[in-house]
């Protein structure tokens, strides 16, 4: 399926607009190929390990800012264990060990004086199934504020992130609601403006999308647009017309036999889809195996 | 089955016998199973009867106006007085003093043991909690007696029998229970949610304090409310530290009486059985059973609150 549509994507030449199959290439997503501005997130040479396993293996990418950035692999890839060393989210699991440096702004966040949670609080993180806190909606979002001392107009940046989530229309008016009363993507775009919230320069989203229906997907996939123009993005999905739909790069990892992940390739994220370059890529964009 | 025993007149009979044999086997194996599961039940409802019978006699003789208003608690004496509020007041003193100490120590181990302890000491931690739970009660007693009452004396001028000791062996007794059923609670909290609050920068403290506290609250209170029925139904250590002077009072240094302990003294006494003396045991019975029940109920209630917000 996704092999037609690279061809017929191909023959129309830059692959702008065109909708085939299910994939859409929105036009922004060909803008803009060589961002001004530094990477947002420079990983280099990134190994781990889970106790003696080597999970990654010697990764290396630029996050460009003000863009969204997909991780597309097999399972057990390793794409979202690379994901959760942008925010050291791994960490919190025994018996991780980490080789290598991931740069944001310049300073190792892996450096020996670095606390993690401060990490945390300028790389935010929406995760695989909606998880807010059996609090209202108004404490969910304020949360993170309150936790790093957010001394501000409360009830603005609760607005605010709520708009910024497209959340605020349906819960203005019951802002002290439980945060479980709502539906699955709603919940999931409340953790999204949960995030904002604390109003960090990247945000990391592990399958956002996978336990929510189309629509509430399609949702998700707008704001994540959106939200590009103010944040990094970066994305792990299992769906490839996913991150073909909201992607301006996309890197592609794949686990050999010694279930080390790689980094295969990393490409705009139309030239990954119509014009890979390395064999597996292909393989795995046209479904021929994962 | 049917089908089973129709095939036994088969030519294949012997193979088949075998099995009904142990078919059978099978069977006596749940009746047995029955009997013992029975047992328990029959001896509960059967002391539920007999308290029930014996209480109602002795509210036959005495109004359950004067029993339960009344500020004097002298049955075994000639001016008898049935007013059983000294002996509620001593067990509420011992129960809500006892959970000074178990609750706050109990919850911030439970805290300890789930979030921030290393598997290595949580393994070592825990089976060393438990054998706190199981020291025979009549030691903690003792303890009291021997080591904490004449250590209150340090402070205060403690009598030898005083509720205060009887609150610091109770409170001890009852920490595995809150430690181990509020550990139980906050481990049952989902990971999502410490993820979740990790990730807008938390510390483990506030990731503790702010999400896993509260969302384990119900269960938490839940350990609370069952460690306090315990220490309410608590006899052993209590009839050796306190005394058993039924005393309405407010001061733990001195020596009061509990609900148990007067039944120990009444059962262990010669008073004569069919007295109304002796009834009075029924009564007292009756009323604790009734306390620890509607605890329990309430802890099973909190509990089932807490279960359906994560199922």
């Amino acid at each position: 399926m996704v092999g037609d549509t690279e061809r017929t994507a191909t023959q129309s030449g830059a692959g702008a607009g065109t909708a085939t199959a299910g994939v859409t290439f929105q036009p922004q997503a060909s803008e803009d190929d060589a961002p001004a501005s530094p990477p947002a997130v420079e990983i280099r040479n990134v190994s781990l390990w889970y106790g003696s396993q080597q999970a990654l293996g010697n990764v290396s990418l630029d996050i460009p800012r003000n863009r969204v950035t997909a991780l597309i692999g097999p399972s057990g890839c390793g794409k979202s264990t690379l994901l959760r060393c942008m925010n050291r989210m791994n960490d919190l699991i025994d018996g991780v060990r980490i080789e290598g440096e991931v740069f944001i702004d310049g300073e190792d966040i892996y450096g020996a004086e670095v606390d993690p949670s401060d990490v945390r609080r300028v790389v935010g993180m929406v995760f695989q199934r909606p998880n807010p806190f059996p609090k209202s909606i108004y404490d969910n979002v304020a949360f993170g504020a309150r936790i790093n001392g957010y001394k501000g107009d409360m009830d603005g940046l609760v607005e605010e992130s709520l708009r910024r989530a497209a959340l605020w229309d349906e819960v203005k008016d019951d802002l002290k609601k439980s945060g479980l009363a709502l539906s699955g993507g709603q919940q999931q775009r409340l953790c999204i403006a949960r995030a904002i919230a604390v109003n960090p320069e990247i945000v990391l989203m592990d399958e956002p999308c996978s336990a929510l229906d189309p629509i509430a997907t399609q949702r998700i996939e707008d704001l994540m647009q959106d939200l590009a123009s103010d944040y990094t993005i970066v994305v792990v999905t299992h769906n490839m017309q996913q991150a073909a739909r909201v992607s301006h790069r996309t890197a592609f990892m794949l686990a050999g036999d010694d279930l080390v992940g790689r980094l295969i390739e990393f490409e705009d994220t139309d030239r990954i889809f119509l014009n890979p370059g390395d064999e597996r890529t292909e393989q795995y964009i046209t479904g021929r195996f994962g | 089955m049917a089908a089973e025993s129709a095939a036994t007149g088969g030519p294949q009979s012997a193979l088949f016998q075998r099995r009904r044999g142990r078919q059978l086997f099978e069977q006596a194996i749940g009746w047995v199973l029955f009997l013992c599961a029975a047992v328990t039940v029959l001896t509960t409802v059967g002391i539920v009867l007999i308290l029930v019978i014996e209480g109602l006699q002795f509210f036959g003789d005495v109004s359950p106006w004067e029993f339960f208003t009344g500020t004097k608690w002298t049955p075994l004496y000639t001016n008898q007085a049935f007013g059983v509020l000294p002996l509620i007041g001593g067990t509420l003193m011992v129960a809500i003093g006892a959970a000074f100490i178990s609750v706050p120590v109990g919850s911030v181990t439970a805290i300890y043991l789930s979030e921030f302890a290393s598997p290595n000491v949580r393994a070592v931690l825990k089976p060393i909690l438990e054998i706190l739970a199981g020291i025979p009660t009549v030691v903690y007693g003792y303890f009291a007696l021997t080591a904490v009452t004449p250590f209150i004396g340090n402070f205060a001028e403690p009598t030898i029998f005083n509720a205060a000791s009887a609150m610091v062996v109770v409170g001890i007794m009852t920490i595995p229970m809150v430690s181990s059923l509020s550990d139980d609670a906050l481990h049952a909290v989902p990971q999502d949610l410490r993820d979740a609050a990790y990730a807008v920068g938390s510390t483990r403290f506030e990731v503790t304090t702010r999400v896993v506290y509260p969302a384990a609250l119900s269960g938490v209170i839940a350990s609370y409310i069952l460690a306090a029925s315990r220490a309410v139904g608590e006899t052993m250590a209590v009839t050796i530290a306190a005394g058993s002077t039924p005393n309405l009072t407010w001061n733990p240094l001195e020596s009061i009486q509990t609900m148990t302990a007067f039944i120990v003294q009444v059962s262990l006494g010669d008073t004569p059985h069919g007295t109304i003396e002796f009834r009075t045991i029924f009564a007292v019975a009756l009323t604790l059973f009734v306390m620890t029940l509607v605890m329990n109920v309430i802890a099973a209630r909190v509990t089932a609150r807490f279960r359906e917000v994560y199922d």
